[in-house]
């Protein structure tokens, strides 16, 4: 079962995990990670980041996650996938991106979590302008995220 | 009639967010409706030389100039996209 949602809200990571718990009977591992705003410049000028404003193309950007999750759970055998990513306007330190995970041993959890991130963070379809006392500008996919995902293509030969 | 979305540097460029476009005659390409746009309307032509990339998606899928176009569909014109 995956749920998948977007939304400005924020998330409760303890309430989230209970569902997963609820939502995966026969579970033996639940893992969760939370992603927050980084207070620098990403792109290195590091000027301190006031704001970051997310975007999405609602319908597409829904359908790429899901497609993400899919992919996951033909490689693991998962009871349960949690992913919220949140939009709008967000301050450094506010949490921005939660996947959960639950299977029946912790290998597969964590694996399939970090699998999930690695695929968000280059392919799912958001856009991102930061907000630094010298102004505005959009960022894109970092080099070291496209690294991350290349390991998992390699794997998947 | 074709229903266009823009996002994110591409909309800040052009000014606008979204727009109903009459299917021009003879444009049945992604390429062809680009071609158009561009002839058609300066502030397309400026948003276009002043971005790096533009990808276009078809009904929300990603795609190439060579991507047929019908009346009725859901084009959007983007900046390449970042993940979480």
């Amino acid at each position: 079962m995956e749920r998948i949602s977007i939304q400005t809200d924020d998330f409760d990571v303890g309430a989230e995990y209970r569902q997963i718990c609820a939502d995966a009977p026969g579970a033996g591992a639940v893992v969760t990670f939370s992603g927050l705003v980084r207070n620098f410049h990403e792109a290195g000028s590091g000027d301190e980041v006031r704001e970051l404003r997310l975007e999405h193309y609602p319908g597409m950007t829904e359908q790429r996650i899901l497609d993400i999750v899919r992919q996951a759970e033909r490689r693991w055998e998962l009871l349960a996938v949690r992913v919220i990513h949140r939009i709008g306007a967000l301050r450094p330190g506010d949490q921005i991106v939660f996947a959960g995970v639950a299977a029946r041993h912790r290998g597969e959890a964590f694996q399939a979590a970090n699998f999930i991130m690695d695929y968000l963070k280059s392919e799912a379809a958001f856009w991102k302008k930061q907000v630094t006392q010298s102004g505005s500008e959009w960022i894109s996919t970092r080099g070291s995220d496209k690294q991350a995902l290349s390991r998992w293509q390699a794997s998947a030969d | 009639m074709l229903h266009i979305h823009y996002f994110a540097a591409v909309r800040e460029a052009l000014g606008r967010e979204v727009e109903q476009v009459e299917l021009p005659r003879g444009v049945t390409t992604v390429a062809d409706l680009i071609r158009h746009l561009r002839g058609a309307d300066s502030a397309f032509e400026r948003m276009i030389a002043s971005q790096e990339q533009v990808l276009v998606a078809v009904n929300q899928a990603v795609t190439g100039g060579d991507g047929p176009i019908r009346d009725g569909d859901e084009i959007a014109f983007f900046p390449p996209m970042s993940g979480g």
